[in-house]
């Protein structure tokens, strides 16, 4: 079964590897294309993907992933089902805190065909932080595309005495006031 | 098809029509309400004796446009007869202005107020506010009937949520309802806005609230042949525009929602996407697309028919209080 794994390979020098899955194509572009415009002082591969598993054909040559973003569109409740099906793949130490999911279209509340309450729940259940954006707005979307840089780097170990592990305690402890 | 997690789910799938019925007792409706999901909601009785079925013929087949109020400074129920005449006035002067010219006869728009006791859910409801414009061609005989041509209503049915934190001097009346041209709602609006301070805003329907609405409406027991369950999709970031329509037998859909549905009289959020999701996976199965990435635009029932830019129709006089109940409680919460 080709479930996800956060440590069976080797880490390539300076560099970070982001895994974004989502129903929506074209939105995964956009974000891409922000994110690797922000200045940065490390290399990252952005990979995109409908859905998990990814094919195992190519598993050789893919390098370690950091950080999976786990897309989610307010207004399709497919793509929801689309991410709940994805997360089965994804092995359990993964959501130590290198985990995300990313509510798009919260723009538009009069368009929304989910409950952000099921949302907020599956964040939970997971144990992940959930952040909404909406990314047709170009403002938001460079903010987002900085925050997910930043979580990345973090994620990917190149910010000294903060690990993954940090955005699990920040999460418990909010959830807990 | 092992898209749905619930047992109920899975065993209705394989053929809709080999579902036993359910037993014929009424439906009561569930409320809808920015509740968390998997807590029950406690139905409220639509009951039959508040509303006279005659006076409140007028709210049947019509198209309503839906807009939330907030609530009104300073309404003198005694006075209605003076805020028709400033109406009037103000209409007139609107017209002379250039605005709301009508191509054609020179008409005189007589407006009357009136208010409807009949139209409200329990007591603690304010009675509803009922404006209605008439048009007399002045080049006809006197003896011509006039025509109403724009219908305005304010009602709160079951809106308690809001009245409660109302202060004195102000009425609640969260739902209007419009009916005629757009021109007139717009003359009409103005007027309310700067006579009593009020705020009137458009009440769009979302996808989420719309299958709501045809789960609750879609279970609601039969008396006679029905028409259709209707669901219109509108498929987005196509070149050209694509809307779909998935028609549903009335006895079919019923029959799903009475083995979807556990506690008759309470309808819990879990229950509205399992039905949904039965739906969404027999289209799936015959066409290969899956409806719950297209947006719910559309939902027709033989109860009533709502449109998500906040256009409804109620068809059956028994439900009109459970369906103004349902629009009062959108209507507050866009409000709040």
């Amino acid at each position: 079964m080709a479930v996800l794994r956060p440590l069976d390979k080797l880490p390539t020098l300076n560099s970070g590897v982001l895994l974004l899955v989502g129903s929506d194509e074209a939105l995964q572009q956009k974000l891409a294309e922000a994110i690797l415009l922000e200045r940065k002082d490390f290399s990252i591969n952005i990979h995109l993907a409908t859905s998990l598993p990814l094919p195992s054909e190519r598993d050789h040559l893919r390098p370690r992933i950091d950080l999976v973003v786990f897309m989610i569109d307010i207004k399709s409740k497919y793509s929801l089902k689309n991410v709940e099906t994805s997360l089965a793949h994804v092995d359990a130490s993964f959501f130590l805190g290198k985990v995300c999911f990313l509510v798009t279209g919260v723009g538009r509340v009069n368009a929304c065909s989910i409950e952000t309450n099921a949302i907020c729940k599956l964040g939970e259940a997971y144990c992940s932080p959930v952040l909404f954006c909406e990314l047709e707005l170009e403002g938001i979307r460079v903010a987002t595309a900085q925050r997910l840089l930043r979580m990345l780097q973090i994620c990917a170990g190149h910010i000294p005495g903060v690990s993954a592990l940090s955005f699990v305690s920040l999460m418990r402890n909010s959830h807990d006031d | 098809m092992a898209e749905a997690p619930e047992d109920g789910a899975t065993r209705t799938l394989p053929s809709l029509r080999r579902l036993s019925r359910a037993l014929p007792f009424g439906r009561t409706h569930g409320r809808l309400g920015v509740s968390p999901s998997g807590r029950p909601f406690v139905s409220a009785l639509c009951s039959q004796e508040d509303v006279d079925p005659q006076k409140t013929a007028f709210l049947l087949r019509k198209a309503w446009a839906l807009y939330s109020v907030t609530p009104l400074y300073r309404l003198r129920r005694a006075r209605l007869r003076d805020y028709a005449r400033l109406l009037s006035a103000f209409i007139a002067a609107e017209r002379h202005r250039g605005l709301a010219v009508e191509v054609g006869a020179e008409l005189d728009i007589r407006v009357e107020l009136s208010s409807l006791a009949e139209l409200r859910g329990s007591e603690l409801d304010q009675a509803a506010l009922l404006v209605q414009l008439s048009s007399r061609s002045q080049g006809s005989s006197k003896n011509s009937e006039d025509k109403l041509v724009w219908w305005g209503c304010f009602c709160s049915v079951f809106g308690d949520e809001l009245s409660e934190n109302t202060p004195e001097d102000f009425t609640s009346l969260p739902l209007f309802l419009s009916h005629g041209a757009d021109r007139y709602t717009a003359l009409v609006g103005t007027w309310f806005q700067k006579t009593f301070d009020c705020c009137f805003r458009r009440l769009a329907i979302s996808p989420q609230n719309l299958s709501w609405m045809v789960a609750m409406w879609a279970g609601c027991k039969l008396d006679r042949a029905a028409s259709a369950v209707e669901l219109v999709f509108s498929v987005p970031r196509l070149a050209q525009p694509l809307d779909i329509s998935y028609a549903i037998h009335p006895e079919d859909a019923k029959a799903l929602w009475d083995t979807v549905q556990k506690t008759p009289g309470e309808i819990t959020q879990k229950e509205v996407d399992v039905f949904m999701d039965c739906l969404y996976a027999h289209f799936h199965r015959h066409f290969k697309i899956h409806l719950s990435a297209a947006k719910l635009v559309k939902v027709s029932t033989v109860v009533a028919s709502a449109h998500c830019d906040g256009i409804v129709k109620i068809l059956h006089s028994q439900y009109l209080p459970g369906v103004l109940m349902l629009l009062t409680e959108l209507a507050i919460s866009q409000i709040q």
